[in-house]
């Protein structure tokens, strides 16, 4: 194989670039995103990047050195139009055609949309444009009570504007944090003044408002759709591979078509460490193990993706940290560190961690964290004593 | 337990292509070095690190499996996270930010997402304290 061509600007792209020269590979990569920018982080952009000060610049993923130095030719701004499976080829928007050995498709995610009068973020450009509008007294309403919603209402709340979040559900998170540590959450932005309207229903959204089934009616200077992302298929489709909640992977981050692999928020796989659940993770170590896994697959290896999900989001001054699938487990325990930092272990029915969420000041939680991935790995069935007990270092549990 | 220096810094003549001497003699450069208190042995538990801040800026203090104590910057070369909330495994701290891992033994950086080296200091045992070389 001569020529591997990525099409994508994220994590999962550039961790390839990186990952396919670790691994000793002399032929050609190119790498195709519809961003002016070489990869760059995106995790800043709901948080540092709208608090900071001076206008930010982007934190890059593969520097411009690194990219020489890899010998990756990147080719940016410009839109893939079609991939050829037959010809083994991918057809740019400027019409030139670029043979591959093999591909991987890491397009990621774009933000559901609620209309014109509503903004979304995804990229470095968004970012910019939420700064300007996160001046103090501003009215912000954001739909969505889901991690982009409240990274955004902690951060323009900070900045001094007046938040209001509107979610359709009974309660903020309801996709996979428990329900004890999301009414952490909850408190800590009802004590910054956010208005958090609960199981509420919108009936019409203008320019600047946003209209309520009830009847009310919410004024807003800006109004931002944290509704979750569509995984960014439309390549995938139209080449004929087969697409199941994302673009369908096996175990080894493999599309439908041998040659053509998968990574990042576009698309699903089979987990093997959850009992060959389907998943699809939109989280930003697992782009980074997805796309290692993908190319290392792509080189001839035959790994299989274990890699424990983990997540993080920071609003205010807590920090919360999701490992393996809080949803699960039947059986819940809580581990307290101090009075403000809680750690949830979610058990099988054989006490097998499958799981594990924390919320606490800080880093508070980050180790135990990390041990209960380790424990979820390796399938450990520490005992529930043990677990709450915080005199008991996880850490021997391990071990034992 | 170790009652010596772990990683001596070695001071090695160096005479420029003049063949002068650096500004500052080589045998002026011990009395240089500033070893300041971090911890006493026992402030450290095996396998796990200590922050230490002094003179405006923040340390780890590392105690390895094998009872060998280490000292690095204390903050992550990612986005600046203090380390000391991090876990240590064998040689290795996790950032308990965004994972980042270094070997604390030499500071070298093990992957995504960091690419720069973590500072390393000189440690000496003396006393049952863990001195670190702040020069």
């Amino acid at each position: 194989m001569k020529h591997v061509i990525i099409i994508g600007g994220g994590m999962a792209a550039a961790r390839a670039c990186i990952n396919l020269r670790s691994h000793d590979f002399q032929g050609e990569i190119t790498l195709i995103s519809e961003e002016q920018h070489l990869p760059y982080d995106r995790p800043p952009l709901s948080k540092a990047s709208l608090i900071a000060e001076d206008e930010p610049q982007p934190i890059w993923l593969l520097e411009p050195d690194i990219v020489k130095s890899l010998q990756v030719d990147a080719h940016l701004g410009v839109a893939v139009c079609k991939i050829d499976r037959i010809a083994k080829q991918v057809i740019l928007a400027d019409d030139s055609e670029l043979p591959y050995g093999k591909l991987l498709i890491a397009t990621g995610a774009k933000p559901r949309s609620l209309g014109p009068h509503v903004l979304t973020l995804r990229d470095y450009r968004d970012a910019l444009e939420l700064r300007k509008r996160f001046k103090l007294g501003q009215k912000i309403v954001i739909v969505g009570g889901g991690f982009i919603g409240l990274e955004l209402a902690s951060s323009a709340s900070k900045l001094g504007c007046k938040v209001t979040v509107i979610e359709a559900q009974q309660r903020i998170l309801l996709r996979g944090v428990p329900e004890r540590i999301a009414k952490i959450i909850h408190d800590r932005h009802v004590a910054a003044s956010v208005e958090l309207l609960l199981s509420t229903v919108i009936e019409a959204i203008t320019a600047n408002a946003v209209k309520l089934q009830d009847g009310r009616e919410i004024e807003a200077d800006t109004i931002i759709a944290g509704i979750g992302a569509s995984p960014e298929v439309r390549l995938a489709q139209e080449a004929g591979l087969v697409i199941d909640n994302g673009i369908a992977c096996n175990e080894y981050m493999q599309t439908s078509d041998p040659d053509i692999y998968a990574a990042g928020d576009c698309c699903s796989f089979i987990h093997t460490q959850f009992d060959g659940r389907r998943v699809r993770l939109e989280a930003w170590r697992s782009a980074q193990e997805q796309s290692a896994t993908a190319i290392a697959n792509m080189l001839g290896e035959t790994k299989a993706h274990s890699a424990v999900p983990w997540f993080w989001s920071d609003q205010y001054e807590l920090g919360l940290q999701i490992t393996g699938f809080a949803d699960m487990g039947p059986v819940t325990v809580e581990r307290h560190l101090s009075e403000q930092a809680l750690i949830l272990f979610h058990l099988a029915a054989d006490g097998r961690v499958l799981g594990a969420s924390g919320i606490g000041p800080g880093n508070s939680i980050a180790r135990d964290i990390k041990l209960a991935e380790m424990m979820i790995a390796k399938s450990l069935k520490p005992s529930m004593q043990a677990l709450v007990d915080p005199s008991v270092p996880l850490k021997s549990l391990l071990r034992g | 337990m170790a009652e010596k220096p772990l990683c001596k810094l070695l001071y090695v003549a160096q005479i420029d292509e003049n063949g002068t001497l650096p500004s500052t003699p080589n045998n002026m450069r011990e009395n240089m070095s500033n070893w300041i208190e971090a911890s006493t042995t026992d402030g450290v538990n095996n396998e796990d690190v200590l922050r230490f801040d002094y003179g405006g800026k923040t340390f780890a203090i590392f105690r390895s499996p094998d009872d060998k104590f280490y000292a690095t910057d204390g903050l992550c070369t990612h986005e600046k996270v203090h380390l000391c909330d991090g876990l240590v495994m064998g040689h290795i701290i996790e950032c308990p930010k965004h994972n980042g891992r270094f070997d604390y033994t030499t500071g070298k950086a093990q992957g995504a997402p960091c690419i720069l080296n973590l500072r390393t200091y000189a440690v000496k045992i003396e006393a049952h304290k863990v001195l670190i070389n702040l020069e």
